[in-house]
């Protein structure tokens, strides 16, 4: 702890984690979009240390969304509760799936209902693979999935992330430091960060986040194009979300999403390997779940993950989401 | 006279920018602030301009007209809102242009009785003794 001299968390507040801890940093960030902010920790560690101000850089997350006892309350002057709340557009899942209606609208519902239904199921045999999942030991099928209960129209249960308890911490250190580190070295080849709109009902297009800026600029700085790309890990706070953002990321067109996920493709064994822990879906999702695609993707990168090992994985991209699909941050890491 | 507090979810308290928006609901009126440089209308009210960041706005009233944007319907009891379930969250795109959030009523909320794009009107909830939540109903 001695080394660490940034502390960068969403929430709770930096002041909380360092103090806990016994740090005092010389770097600090508490930016809290959503659950993109700790994706956008990595970049920010990234250009602190470019600027020489430091060495190393802890990003924690910690968050217990099963099990919490309390909820903060809402500030009742702010626009979303004067605009929104009072009408019970209140949690993401009312948010995105007004979203996502309007995917299906321009679209087509068939099509998209498909798309998200071979998502839900190619993530969950992910999770089948990885021991931590909280749906390891728990197949599903297509059938499953089209008959289960309705959350909100028209996100079906398996449409919608986990609520559960987790944590996680990464590690951002200068290439001096890396090389007397314990483990290989992941580098942060490229970052992006951007974002619209805080209200749903503020969001510019509602089929397309600002990924569409984010990814390009990470690309751009890491030197890649899509085809380099051997692991995505796409925030996948809904099925919707991972739709929406391979689109907006520009894997494919917009409407393609659904040709492009199409055939379990992207299931182990499918030629684009996704969300290889299990997902927000069928692994862990805390609430904010970014951490977990810095780790998966580490892991994967440093070819630690077992079962699920993704062959020969270079270069992995990495988008989180946040908000009421109002923030991205995108990353390319690499090995 | 005391209106029955009626409210499912927070009640908002309005702020200086949104006072006027409010009560002009209370007296069953929908009104939307406008950029005077654009001549868009904008929801929701703010002081500046969110095309120009101009302060040259004004306030117009809407015909309360327009159309089904998207919907979604809740079939999960949510928190911090106490009504029955399953009820229909919406956007509609009110013929002046800006989107709304709300809620649909006066429907059963099922997928087979609406449709995006459909005409719809707005009806006033009032829900407080100073809060009325513009809501709305197929035409």
């Amino acid at each position: 702890m001695k080394d660490v001299d940034a502390i960068y968390c969403a929430n709770p507040s930096p002041l909380t984690i360092a103090e806990y801890f016994g740090i005092t940093p010389k770097h600090t960030d508490g930016t809290s979009v959503g659950g993109s902010s700790f994706v956008i920790h990595v970049a920010h560690a990234l250009e602190a240390i470019a600027a020489g101000r430091i060495d190393v850089a802890l990003i924690t997350h910690g968050e217990s969304g099963r099990s919490q006892r309390s909820r903060p309350g809402a500030d009742l002057g702010a626009p979303g509760s004067q605009y929104e709340l009072p009408f019970g557009i209140a949690a993401p899942p009312m948010q995105y799936a007004m979203a996502c209606n309007r995917y299906m609208h321009i679209y087509g519902e068939d099509k998209t209902r498909q798309a998200m239904a071979e998502i839900a199921v190619a993530t969950r045999k992910w999770a089948n693979l990885n021991e931590k999942a909280f749906f390891y030991e728990t197949p599903m099928s297509f059938d499953e999935y089209h008959d289960s209960r309705w959350i909100v129209y028209p996100f079906h249960l398996p449409d919608c992330c986990l609520t559960i308890d987790g944590g996680g911490a990464c590690v951002v250190v200068s290439p001096e430091v890396a090389k007397s580190c314990a483990k290989k070295p992941v580098w942060v080849n490229g970052a992006g960060e951007a974002h619209d709109h805080g209200l749903i009902s503020q969001m510019p297009d509602l089929t397309r986040t600002i990924a569409h800026q984010s990814g390009p600029e990470a690309m751009q700085m890491a030197g890649i194009t899509h085809s380099d790309v051997d692991l995505a890990m796409i925030y996948d706070s809904f099925t919707y979300t991972v739709l929406t953002t391979l689109e907006s990321l520009g894997f494919c067109g917009p409407g393609e999403g659904a040709d492009f996920v199409a055939n379990q493709r992207t299931a182990p064994g499918g030629d684009f390997a996704m969300n290889t822990n299990g997902g927000g879906l069928s692994y862990c999702h805390t609430g904010m779940y970014g951490m977990f695609l810095l780790l998966e993707a580490t892991r994967q990168l440093r070819g630690e993950a077992g079962a699920r090992q993704v062959e020969n994985c270079k270069t992995s991209l990495v988008n989180g989401t946040g908000g009421a699909l109002s923030s991205t941050g995108t990353l390319v890491l690499g090995v | 006279m005391t209106t029955e507090n009626k409210a499912t979810g927070p009640v908002p308290v309005p702020q200086q920018e949104s006072d006027f928006y409010w009560e002009k609901l209370k007296a069953h009126e929908l009104w939307l602030r406008k950029c005077n440089e654009t001549g868009k209308a904008y929801f929701y009210p703010r002081d500046i301009s969110p095309f120009t960041f101009s302060r040259d706005t004004s306030w117009i009233q809407s015909s309360g007209k327009g159309t089904l944007f998207t919907y979604a319907i809740c079939y999960t009891p949510i928190p911090r809102y106490t009504g029955p379930v399953p009820f229909i969250i919406a956007m509609v795109e009110l013929e002046e242009g800006p989107l709304i959030p709300t809620n649909i009523v006066g429907v059963e909320p099922d997928p087979s009785n609406l449709t995006i794009g459909m005409p719809v009107e707005v009806t006033y909830e009032d829900i407080t003794d100073t809060i009325t939540l513009p809501k709305f109903k197929p035409v």
